[in-house]
């Protein structure tokens, strides 16, 4: 173990994967000046403009461009620099990375990992700042990974490289320069397992992404008002690991979602949804206003999903059914 | 001046435009008896362009199609047994059923697949192409598209990607004169294809597209001069369709004059009487007409006979990871 920041995980996953198999090709915007967070710095240098290509902004040309090179023997790795710009490549993404296979009855793979840096930073407002991960949940083909803890960021895009399906990789931009505890970051993870955050006895928080830091100030919170919470950070969206939040919910009978994302048809609810299924458990959800992310620090307080909030929304939740 | 051509080469030229011919006539009264699901959209009166391009590529080259595919699949080389499976959607179909007409793709000829959505093969031909160079593979990317995907953002973002890295693609636009059911001369603004393409660096040629041995001896230059790295370029071969967008389309919206007139310019017509001249029998084409009418005619037999998929196949070929569980019966 060492003292690692979460971006420097993922630039020494991405540089290890890269020694060992020169099949990968990242393709992206300004990353020869080491990408907007600083994730491929040092690369261009080390693999050279060929394999780290600076691409034009084009966003559907670099996703459209991964999937052709990705059908014939590639391992394109995708840099959308933010989420919200893999808006201007969504046909190339959910139309073809996605479905490719399936249309083509088997005969073709898509393997390729598309990094969008998720979420909320540095007062970017509303076409810079968003949470969308349950679109590409929602679309069958993909694989939604989302580390939440610097100990994951290495080996989740260690995985999502080697996996042979599409995967979409969301790293919160606010996690990046996040430090902690790092194992090997170039060992890849298991994709579908969750991570205990916390242990409790009262109610099961599950969160993922930047909301799993919430989600365990919440339980801090929470704790000291008598309430025992355990959290759950998710890590994996498309598997999702079910069978941990299953048995968690089993024990505690409460189960709160907390999501950066809007709340309205976000990936909460369905979390919510299969618990209530198969449990009858008591299930809650919480997530931002169905508003635009505005901009001012005043604002963007007002929208944040924060650890008080997740508090206080778990409090009420639990008075109520108590 | 007529193109010089040789007569064995037109002879080939004529019997794989004779099987898109027939291909395409048999799919569409397949159509409009019902015996099909969904819709086709038709080449009829586009062969030359197909087979005068595919006839230049080797065995390692690929290609990428649109929704009007079955002929580049053809010309390829394609299984018309599969294709027709394909159409009916049963086992052993190019896809297993899962794609149909829109969707066909044969890996094995280097075929990634036709698609349902305007301009989305050009990235993927580019990101072929990129992966081949990466690789160091002397492969050619063939990439077929219509006027109508000219106005969309990929078009631009693929032919300037392509000149960036010089990669070995070359683009052949297919202009039939119809975006679907609009006239593409009434939403295209500027002095046309070949100057966009110019414009982005890609050079252009262009080309009757209705006269075989003309894009043969073209797609033959220009594929020769991308696989030595000229970096990309683009062949612009102007046709017409015949059909309506898709076969439930009469094309009532056109005058019929149009459409009676560029069936006079017909490819197939155009090379028999070619090949007329170099002392080729009008009974030795009337027998290349009759054995693809066979092979369609075996081929239909064939499929309407086949087993539909499993219900099981449904959930397979999705994805490896998380891939869908089968429903509970209720």
């Amino acid at each position: 173990m060492s003292r690692m920041s979460f971006v420097e995980a993922t630039r020494q996953a991405l540089a290890a994967e890269m020694r060992r198999d020169g099949r990968i090709v990242v393709l992206g915007e300004d990353l020869g000046r080491g990408g907007v967070f600083q994730q491929y710095r040092g690369l261009q240098a080390e693999f050279g403009p060929a394999r780290v290509v600076d691409t034009p902004i084009s966003e559907s040309a670099i996703m459209g461009v991964a999937v052709g090179a990705a059908m014939c023997g590639a391992r394109p790795v995708v840099e959308m620099r933010y989420l919200d710009f893999t808006l201007c490549a969504v046909d190339e993404l959910v139309n073809q990375a996605a479905k490719l296979r399936y249309m083509l009855g088997g005969q073709a793979r898509v393997p390729m990992v598309v990094r969008q840096p998720i979420g909320l930073w540095a007062n970017c407002a509303a076409q810079h700042s968003q949470s969308l991960e349950a679109w590409w949940v929602h679309v069958p083909g993909l694989v939604v990974l989302c580390p939440g803890d610097p100990a994951d960021a290495g080996p989740m895009l260690a995985a999502a490289i080697r996996a042979d399906d599409p995967v979409v990789l969301l790293e919160y931009k606010e996690l990046f320069p996040a430090e902690g505890e790092v194992g090997d970051p170039t060992l890849p993870a298991e994709i579908g397992r969750a991570r205990l955050v916390r242990p409790g006895h009262d109610l099961t928080l599950v969160a993922w992404g930047g909301s799993v830091r919430e989600a365990a100030g919440a339980a801090e919170l929470l704790a000291a008002r008598g309430i025992s919470a355990e959290v759950i950070d998710l890590r994996s969206l498309w598997p999702w690991d079910s069978a941990m939040v299953l048995a968690s919910v089993a024990r505690t009978g409460h189960l709160l979602v907390a999501q950066e994302a809007t709340e309205v048809a976000g990936f909460g609810a369905e979390i919510a949804a299969l618990v209530a299924e198969e449990t009858g458990a008591r299930v809650a959800r919480i997530g931002a206003p169905r508003t635009p992310i505005p901009f001012s620090p005043a604002l963007e307080a007002a929208y944040r999903v924060d650890a008080a909030r997740i508090a206080a929304r778990a409090a009420a939740f639990l008075a109520r059914h108590r | 001046m007529a193109t010089q051509i040789g007569r064995e080469r037109l002879l080939a030229h004529f019997r794989t435009m004779a099987r898109i011919r027939a291909f395409e006539e048999t799919a569409e009264r397949l159509y409009n008896e019902k015996r099909i699901p969904g819709f086709v959209h038709l080449s009829s009166g586009q062969e030359a362009i197909p087979a005068g391009v595919c006839a230049n590529l080797a065995a390692e080259d690929r290609l990428t199609s649109t929704h009007r595919g079955h002929g580049h699949t053809i010309a390829r080389g394609g299984d018309i047994q599969a294709m027709m499976l394909e159409l009916f959607g049963r086992q052993g179909g190019s896809c297993g059923g899962k794609g149909g007409s829109m969707h066909i793709a044969d890996m094995r000829i280097g075929m990634l697949g036709a698609n349902g959505v305007v301009a989305a093969g050009l990235p993927i031909a580019v990101g072929a192409a990129h992966a081949a160079k990466l690789a160091g593979e002397p492969r050619v990317v063939a990439c077929f598209f219509g006027d109508g995907a000219v106005n969309r953002g990929p078009f631009l973002e693929s032919l300037n990607w392509a000149a960036v890295h010089r990669l070995p693609v070359l683009f052949v636009c297919e202009d039939n004169r119809w975006s679907a059911t609009t006239p593409t001369r009434l939403t295209t603004a500027g002095p046309g294809i070949a100057a966009r393409a110019e414009a982005l660096g890609v050079p252009a040629c262009a080309v009757d597209g209705n006269d075989v041995a003309a894009v043969d001896h073209l797609a033959g230059e220009l594929v020769a001069s991308v696989r030595a790295g000229s970096g990309p370029r683009l062949l612009l071969a102007a046709t017409y369709r015949w059909s309506g967008h898709t076969s439930a389309d009469a094309g009532a919206y056109r005058d019929p004059a149009e459409v009676a007139r560029a069936k006079t310019d017909d490819p197939l017509r155009r090379a028999a009487q070619v090949l007329g001249g170099l002392g080729v029998a009008a009974a030795e084409l009337a027998a290349i007409e009759n054995d693809v009418a066979a092979e369609l005619a075996r081929a239909v037999e064939m499929a309407e006979r086949a087993p539909f998929p499993d219900p099981a196949a449904l959930y397979t070929d999705v994805q490896d990871i998380g891939a869908p569980t089968a429903r509970v019966p209720a």
